[in-house]
């Protein structure tokens, strides 16, 4: 009896031990109901909004891989800064960037520039050929081309020098042409080029003026070489994403579309550094302003026109072939607008009053009846309030690039109107919110980029510099390159071919002309003429 | 002198219960923390570690820096929250996870201290001076582990009764 009793005690003893053991477990049971509820929700949520969209969480690939079997010889008419970017997209940089480049690196961290270029395809072929009308540049570009430090190592041939553009796009030993020269030569290095049967990759903007468009397009359907037009952009995957989005009809009839351009210093306004090595004996003066309408002597005054062409029309177009270009081939590349019916600009020299003759504040507004559409541009080179670009539709507006509610944005975001008809229920119900995006694509969200200048930074949130693949980031310049070269040995069209390129020359130019001759351009698709 | 651990001797009955109720408040924070993070394909400590001032502000870039070694310290962050949360919340070997969750709390502090003259990319949720949230709940911690429960309310009561039932035998 007694020993039953304490039979019976012990495992009430035993039942409270376990009892206060597990006294907690409800509360963990609590948690995953809540956790359960939480993520019910969230899905909800989710599917009302435009995340199941984009069903794919992994970036896509690099580009097409084709077989690169055919080496091919590559040669570069100017090699400044953006030659040397471009030669470096290839996979040429000169010892003194490489050297600069990882020592940066050593010293900060988040500075991936050198590991960029390291870990780049290697896309089997050589630089051969440096054109450029500064000694100095010339010998940079010979430099880079025997560089052996570069994915793939030693290249098979190393460049040789052309005095004269005409030498080289004829050379028997070239194969294609990188063209990298102020805006006032593309037209006629390029025609050459073409008419010699080398393929094109030719900088934006296009031309310099309307009536070299309209020839150069006719050159390249001509002759059939594969012209690629250097708007990197074309490589970013966010503006895929975005594009995607845009074909769903997501956002609704769209009739604004709002770009801009916001910079706020000397660099960006092309104030760029005289190099105290060129003279009259290391710069070739009389061919580099040939072309132009304007001719002067050489001296200090040419000297600043060398080294800063951008700041007068005789060279370039201004803020029209520089930045505007860019946007609208983003927007083109996006909408696949096309060229305008009307356009019209505005603007003037309020800031940089130091004898350049381009605007350095300018809006230009295009229309598309047919598309009941207008696209405003609006730049400036004295605020760095970054606006972004907005496509206004009746019921959602896409943001890129630009600043949002938490800080500088380098993707984009979609956010629903108020007044939409299309979300009318779920904003009703409460299940999307116009204040929060109901879409939002941040390239490489796990990855930090060290972005030192603010000229840098413009290009960076813009796409331009860098765009990402499988979460690696990939500088979009050596992507735009390899599709280049990808397509003229596959026999296919590249991403920023002639009829884009076109598209992007005849809007600049449109607008170009507006400004400078004080009235509204209207396009004559069919004599190809602007009346 | 040894201490029975298997009688409520020492806390009074509220005692206890404010003990509990603590540290189930602070293991529920700590596991939803982790678990959030384990389940959001983009979260990386990436974007806190690159605003950190301070002394270990140079040790931060060193981490975002180098992909692998961020990636490490993601899975400790994630995994580590985790499992601090659910020995709180079940008081399986609750002194350790107390201790262990104060180290990353006060991790969290110091990456990130509120001193003034130090400002930060990210808005803050409230006004802070010296003291901020991180370091009181780090502290909350150090009293979980200076003043155990687990051995009243948890899991460890079970493996202490087990032992000295074991210890009995003998």
């Amino acid at each position: 009896m007694s020993q039953k009793n304490k039979g019976s005690n012990a495992d009430l003893l035993n039942r409270r031990e376990v009892l206060k053991g597990l006294a907690t477990v409800p509360v963990l049971g609590l948690f995953f109901i809540k956790l359960w509820q939480k993520l019910r929700l969230d899905k909800l949520k989710k599917s009302n909004l435009l995340q199941d969209l984009i069903a794919e969480n992994k970036a896509p690939s690099i580009v097409k891989e084709i077989g690169n079997n055919d080496h091919l010889r590559v040669g570069v008419v100017g090699y400044g800064g953006r030659g040397g970017h471009l030669t470096r997209g290839l996979g040429f940089a000169t010892p003194g960037w490489t050297s600069n480049a990882s020592e940066r690196a050593k010293n900060n961290k988040l500075d991936k520039a050198f590991e960029t270029f390291m870990s780049q395809t290697d896309l089997n072929c050589s630089l051969v050929g440096v054109c450029d009308l500064f000694d100095v540049r010339a010998e940079l570009g010979i430099e880079a081309s025997k560089n052996e430090i570069r994915s793939g190592g030693k290249a098979k041939e190393t460049a040789v020098r052309y005095k004269h553009y005409t030498d080289l796009v004829t050379s028997k030993d070239i194969d294609a042409v990188i063209i990298a020269t102020p805006d006032h030569w593309h037209s006629r290095v390029a025609i050459a080029a073409a008419k010699a049967g080398k393929h094109v990759y030719c900088e934006k903007g296009l031309t310099r003026t309307f009536d070299e468009t309209i020839e150069l397009y006719d050159t390249v359907k001509e002759t059939g070489i594969t012209f690629q037009l250097g708007h990197q952009n074309r490589q970013v995957e966010a503006y895929e994403q975005a594009k995607k989005i845009i074909n769903q009809g997501l956002l609704g009839p769209i009739n604004l579309v709002q770009l801009t351009t916001n910079r706020n210093s000397p660099g960006g306004a092309w104030v760029w550094g005289i190099d105290p090595k060129g003279n009259s004996k290391t710069i070739d003066w009389e061919t580099f302003q040939e072309p132009s309408p304007n001719k002067i002597p050489f001296g200090e005054e040419a000297l600043r026109r060398f080294f800063r062409w951008r700041c007068w029309y005789d060279y370039g177009t201004g803020l029209s072939g520089d930045l505007f270009s860019h946007d609208f081939d983003q927007i083109n590349q996006i909408m696949g607008l096309g060229i305008p019916k009307y356009a019209s600009s505005s603007g003037g020299i309020y800031y940089y009053k130091d004898g350049r003759d381009v605007p350095d504040v300018w809006n230009a507004t295009l229309e598309y009846p047919d598309k009941d559409l207008t696209v405003l541009y609006s730049a400036t080179l004295s605020s760095l309030n970054s606006r972004g670009n907005r496509i206004m539709g009746h019921d959602a507006t896409m943001q890129i690039g630009g600043e949002s509610n938490s800080g500088a944005l380098g993707g984009f975001i979609v956010k629903a109107d108020p007044y939409s008809t299309r979300y009318k229920d779920r904003l009703e119900k409460g299940v999307i919110n116009s204040k929060y995006p109901i879409y939002s694509y941040a390239p490489g969200s796990k990855q930090i980029d060290g972005i030192t200048s603010a000229t840098s930074q413009y290009f960076a949130n813009k796409g331009l510099l860098y765009t990402y693949r499988d979460g690696k980031r990939v500088d979009s310049t050596h992507l735009h390159v390899k599709d280049w070269l990808d397509s003229i040995r596959s026999k296919t069209l590249p991403s920023c071919n002639i009829e884009e390129a076109l598209h992007e020359g005849v809007t600049c130019h449109m607008a170009t002309e507006s400004y400078l001759q004080g009235r509204r351009i209207e396009w004559d698709p069919v004599n190809r003429t602007l009346v | 002198m040894k201490i029975d651990l298997m009688k409520n001797d020492t806390y009074s009955e509220s005692q206890l219960t404010g003990l509990v109720i603590l540290r189930l408040l602070i293991g529920w924070h700590f596991l939803y923390e982790g678990i959030s993070k384990i389940i959001n394909p983009y979260w990386s400590s990436a974007a806190y570690l690159l605003d950190s001032k301070w002394i270990l502000s140079s040790l931060a870039k060193t981490i975002v820096a180098n992909s692998t070694i961020l990636s490490f310290t993601d899975f400790i962050n994630m995994w580590g929250l985790t499992l601090v949360g659910l020995s709180l919340l079940l008081g399986l070997f609750s002194r350790y996870g107390a201790l262990v969750g104060m180290g990353f709390v006060l991790l969290y502090y110091l990456f990130a201290p509120p001193f003034i003259g130090l400002e930060y990319g990210r808005p803050g949720e409230g006004s802070y001076i010296l003291v901020n949230k991180n370091l009181i709940e780090a502290f909350a911690l150090y009293v979980l582990y200076l003043f155990p429960s687990s051995q009243y309310i948890g899991i460890d009561r079970l493996i202490h009764s087990s032992q000295s039932n074991s210890l009995g035998d003998k």
